[in-house]
């Protein structure tokens, strides 16, 4: 069993919901990363989501795009990224590591070489956020046979039919995009997710992730209620744009959130 | 050309996928699915309908002002000493530019689908006042976003899609131009996708935008055919056209693509020379990869990051480009070059003098590469230019390259 379900496998049985946190490799220096991962995980993260910087993150909101910016200026490329998750997986072999990014640095890279490296790496889960399933039927089967999930979105846009689709092609957990918009920006409404999630589980039973939206200890247990797993992502990297001058802060700091957020959802 | 290509299939493309060949598709993220899977459908219901088609053909005659003329450009000819240069004059259309030809499409589009908001991504400028323009007209709200480099050289534009009623954005992230504007386009329609219709201005992005792009332009090469056979009693030897996205280029050389003996130069921004690395020319020196929801050839680092790139002229100062030029290119059937920043404004220069005719500067690469290319042909060949743009917009950047402040 992938590293991913047997997170999940575990969370579920003692009644909680995952605690899935983004940040962006790199971002504000290549130096501050691995340890930031560990942080994180020491405070209560269950699967963290590395972003993997890219020029045109069009699926983002400002926070992001800073973010891939800053990560940029050094240069954080893909192989990079890998780098650091073989660095991260010397001290820690239990906790997924799901890639997420945009898919031109995989296609100039080729699927085939990422994916010898990504498994080599240690990453469990890859999630493209410009390759629906329509278009990934040889990048599936390439990370398959490398045991890397592919990671899925659903909107709420998206439509049963489609629902029914996605579900088939996605692996590991389903990430649901509360909000029609970019990362970092609405409120979520949970009743509004919680709808839609009934409705995604008549066609899975692969866990569901929910992320866009969710600001602070409040929103991460309402969503806790109905969900698999809960993803943060814009208010961790705001909190490192703003300590980009205190690096020392930024594990800690970026901690003291997710232990926040961790302890709200266990309450 | 390669003769083993099956010339109609290759006309016939895209696939019900939105591919041609290994190009095109739909890259982009789960919330816009709905929304193009929705316009695909609207799309390709209305365009087999004769009251759509009727109405469209209305606006083209009356409100664009076509057909466009072919004018000989028997001047700049004989200046050049070689094969006879024709203009398609896609510069007299109303907005002064062919990008008027999508937009009504598309706006006819956003009426029939009922949404009360359009946006659009624009470079030159041209775009954004081809939809400010419709939207005006339809009373629809707009709002354009464009980079923050070309609010500055194209500050004419801007103010006449203010006076139209449209909200300019000036993108201030990444390289602050037209790949900037398009990915705010996105962002923005991502998040009022329930109200938005998102007016794409050249035939690239996620299917159906390069397909439907190319059908609303294809009347320039339809009409351009139909132009040469009437003036020269034959097909022209030749078509050339600029290539920043590609819609002026694709609307010219689609209906002429079964007919093999004419040839298709496709003209990209060689910006300081392609060798200098400093150009927006990537089927010259680019490589596919995916962008803005699209497969096709990029300007790309060896880390998948997308390259700033340059060009004197803003409309072509682009990283990618149209998926159907990528296959054309690929299979051979078109033929990409490209005219430096020099080389366009001499050709800016000649036409105005020779002819008395003010190109964009955009359209002025196919100028000077078909000045080129007639040197190398017989006084009895024909090549047709299409002249994409009128330079209006460019006074004020033509005189700072002549150290004059107006």
């Amino acid at each position: 069993m992938s590293r991913i379900s047997t997170s999940f496998e575990k969370l579920k049985k003692e009644g909680r919901s995952a605690l899935i946190p983004y940040v962006t490799a790199g971002d504000p220096a290549p130096s501050v990363t691995v340890g930031l991962l560990h942080a994180m995980v020491a405070a209560g993260a269950d699967v963290i989501e590395l972003g993997v910087p890219f020029s045109d993150p069009m699926a983002d909101g400002p926070v992001i795009q800073l973010a891939c910016e800053r990560a940029l200026l050094h240069n954080t490329r893909l192989l990079d990224v890998l780098a650091m998750v073989a660095e991260f997986r010397q001290k820690d072999s239990d906790t997924p590591i799901v890639l997420m990014g945009y898919l031109n640095p995989i296609e100039i890279l080729g699927y085939q070489r990422f994916a010898e490296e990504a498994q080599k790496a240690g990453v469990d889960g890859v999630l493209t956020v410009d390759l629906p399933p329509e278009e990934s039927e040889e990048f599936n089967q390439i990370m398959q046979a490398h045991d890397i999930d592919t990671i899925y979105l659903l909107a709420p846009t998206t439509e049963e039919e489609r629902i029914k689709y996605v579900c088939e092609n996605g692996s590991g957990y389903l990430y649901y995009v509360s909000v029609k918009g970019v990362t970092g920006s609405a409120s979520l409404d949970v009743q509004e997710v919680a709808d839609k999630l009934d409705l995604i589980r008549k066609y899975t039973t692969i866990p569901l992730g929910v992320g866009f939206g969710i600001k602070d200890a409040e929103s991460a247990k309402a969503v806790s209620a109905v969900a698999d797993g809960v993803i943060v992502g814009s208010v961790l990297v705001n909190k490192i744009a703003a300590l980009v001058k205190d690096q020392a802060q930024i594990a800690p700091q970026v901690a003291a959130i997710i232990k926040d957020m961790r302890n709200a959802m266990d309450s | 050309m390669p003769t083993n290509i099956d010339l109609k299939a290759l006309s016939q493309l895209p696939d019900s996928k939105g591919h041609f060949g290994p190009y095109g598709g739909r890259f982009v993220s789960e919330t816009l699915m709905a929304a193009l899977k929705q316009l695909e459908e609207t799309y390709e219901k209305l365009w087999r309908d004769p009251a759509f088609q009727e109405e469209f053909d209305r606006d083209l005659a009356h409100y664009v002002g076509r057909p466009s003329p072919l004018y000989h450009a028997k001047h700049l000819s004989d200046h050049v000493g070689g094969a006879q240069i024709y203009l398609k004059r896609e510069d007299l259309n109303h907005t002064g530019a062919h990008k008027i030809n999508n937009t009504i499409g598309q706006a006819l589009l956003a009426k029939f689908t009922g949404k009360p908001r359009v946006i659009a991504e624009t470079g030159a400028g041209q775009h954004g006042v081809a939809s400010a323009t419709v939207a005006a007209r339809l009373g629809l709200e707009c709002q354009v976003y464009m980079g923050a480099e070309d609010v500055q050289r194209q500050a004419l534009n801007v103010y006449r899609m203010k006076l139209l009623g449209a909200e300019v954005i000036s993108v201030e992230s990444g390289t602050r131009t037209l790949k900037d504007a398009m990915n705010e386009a996105m962002r923005d329609w991502v998040t009022n996708v329930d109200n938005t219709f998102y007016i794409i201005g050249t035939a690239a992005g996620p299917h159906p935008y390069p397909k439907l792009v190319r059908d609303f332009q294809c009347v320039i090469g339809r009409e351009a055919r139909q132009q040469c056979m009437d003036q020269t009693g034959r097909l022209p030897d030749a078509l050339v056209a600029c290539v920043g996205g590609g819609s002026n280029a694709i609307g010219l050389f689609h209906p002429f693509i079964e007919d093999a003996d004419v040839k298709m130069y496709g003209v990209e921004a060689g910006g300081y020379g392609v060798e200098t690395g400093q150009h927006a020319a990537p089927l010259s020196a680019g490589s596919p990869g995916v962008l803005h929801g699209n497969r096709t050839y990029l300007m790309s680092d060896e880390g998948g990051q997308i390259i700033g790139t340059h060009s004197v002229s803003a409309g072509l100062d682009y990283p990618g480009v149209g998926p159907e030029h990528a296959y054309l290119k690929d299979t051979g059937r078109a033929e990409y070059v490209d005219a430096t920043d020099d080389e366009a404004m001499d050709a800016f220069r000649a036409l105005t003098r020779i002819e008395g005719i003010m190109p964009a500067i955009e359209s002025s690469h196919a100028v000077a590469y078909a000045m080129k290319l007639a040197k190398e042909m017989d006084k009895d060949q024909t090549i047709v230019v299409n002249l994409s743009g009128r330079g209006d917009k460019d006074i004020h950047t033509v005189a700072q390259i002549d150290g004059i402040n107006i």
